[in-house]
């Protein structure tokens, strides 16, 4: 059973926005890095607060490169590289200790 | 087994709080490129390198001697030259960084200067006192690091009195533009990239190219910068036949290069992508980003097109003199 964690969008520092998101898939689609779960998966689970959905997705989320490829083709106008790279600071500051 | 994220992001950021920048540059090297050119120290304008393409030679290097190390158990020793680094500058030992490759980089921006010049704008240079932009580390989330040293950049830029920037590269001019003013609230200096003053000033030409280039977008240019039609002016102006490849402008396809430190063959793979979807015209692809071109001339092997940053194609219609010689 997945656990959820209710603080965990707080803790991307109130920036994070996948709300627009429908779930239509054109960012996986226009993906280079042919990713399936990136990125519309991965913000579910984030919006969810499945901390350890994400947190099980690190490969993912540092596999991004940041490109907008999928941003400039979303119907939603979801910031998509704005919210990876929130995770990866999340992911940065609770895994791997980075940051001042 | 994939590369430690934790010891090469690491490595990075303690390089970057200890020795304002990710990889180490000495001051000599980040500022040979301007040997000679007899620019102005400081000014309210100044061209500002970032040292993105002075780094460059040193992140290529890292990333092939990581590509080596991918799935081998010796990344578990990773950890510890995490560690060793904080005592003593690693990369320092990088001896193996190609003198030709420092040469290229240098020559790029002596080309930039030059094009600046012709077009009869006036700057300065703030030498030893230019810091990193820091965005290899902003773009891994770090971004506690990326403010403190942000605002000692601002600080620097402050007490030389610097008003304009004139960036040389699609992420320093980012960082610079959009996330600097993001992060600190209060970052008061225009910031534009050469490619856009020129676009802006007009050159007179000297040798007209008369032959097709290939325009590949770097990411940053086209979707974060709406930086798209000033380089094919200039390549027009040039008197070249710009060709369009498949993917390009706002939906050009990313070199691999921002993913090259910690997934080298996957960043391969996508660089080997674009290459291909970049060959095929038969004739040189001109590149905006330092980044872009290491990644894609690398993924070729010497077997796709001829890569080319910009500045050196556009220096060879614009320039002539022994000052800003002809790139080979």
């Amino acid at each position: 059973m997945a656990r959820v964690n209710p603080a965990f969008m707080d803790s991307l520092d109130g920036r994070f926005d996948a709300t627009a998101c429908m779930n239509c898939g054109l960012c996986t689609a226009w993906c280079p890095m042919e990713v399936g779960i990136l990125p519309r998966q991965l913000f579910r689970h984030a919006m969810l607060g499945l901390e350890d959905k994400v947190l099980g997705e690190t490969d993912t989320i540092y596999q991004c490169l940041l490109c907008k490829l999928c941003e400039v083709n979303c119907p939603a106008e979801v910031p998509i590289a704005e919210n990876i790279r929130l995770l990866r600071r999340y992911v940065g500051a609770s895994l791997y200790g980075l940051g001042r | 087994m994939p590369l430690p994220r934790k010891a090469v992001i690491g490595l990075m950021v303690d390089n970057l709080m200890k020795r304002g920048s990710v990889l180490p540059l000495s001051r000599r090297r980040a500022t040979a490129w301007a040997r000679g050119l007899d620019i102005p120290e400081g000014g309210e304008t100044v061209l500002y390198t970032g040292h993105m393409y002075q780094l460059m030679p040193i992140i290529a290097y890292m990333a092939k001697r990581l590509a080596a190390l991918e799935n081998s158990r010796i990344t578990r020793l990773m950890g510890l030259g995490r560690l060793a680094n904080r005592v003593v500058g690693l990369s320092h030992f990088m001896i193996g960084v190609k003198k030709s490759d420092r040469q290229a980089a240098d020559r790029t921006l002596r080309s930039i200067a030059g094009l600046l010049r012709a077009a009869g704008v006036e700057f300065g240079y703030l030498y030893g006192r230019e810091l990193y932009s820091g965005t290899l580390v902003y773009d891994q989330g770090v971004d506690d690091v990326l403010a403190v040293h942000a605002a000692r950049v601002r600080d620097s830029l402050r007490e030389a009195g610097v008003k304009r920037l004139i960036t040389v590269d699609p992420h320093t001019t980012h960082m610079l533009r959009h996330v600097y003013p993001k992060v600190l609230g209060d970052f008061p200096v225009d910031v534009h990239s050469y490619l856009e003053v020129l676009s802006e000033k007009g050159l007179p030409l000297r040798h007209a190219l008369g032959r097709s280039i290939v325009v590949h977008d770097s990411c940053v240019y086209a979707r974060y910068e709406d930086t798209i039609d000033q380089p094919r002016k200039l390549l027009l102006e040039a008197g070249a036949a710009v060709k369009e490849p498949r993917m390009t402008r706002r939906q050009t396809h990313c070199c691999g290069g921002p993913i090259e430190s910690l997934f080298p063959s996957r960043a391969h793979d996508i660089a080997s992508k674009r290459a291909e979807q970049l060959s095929g015209f038969g004739c040189p692809v001109a590149t905006m980003c330092p980044i872009c071109l290491v990644n894609l001339r690398d993924s070729a092997n010497g077997n796709g097109p001829a890569f080319r940053d910009i500045a050196d194609i556009l220096a060879e219609a614009f320039l002539e003199g022994p000052e800003f010689p002809v790139a080979e």
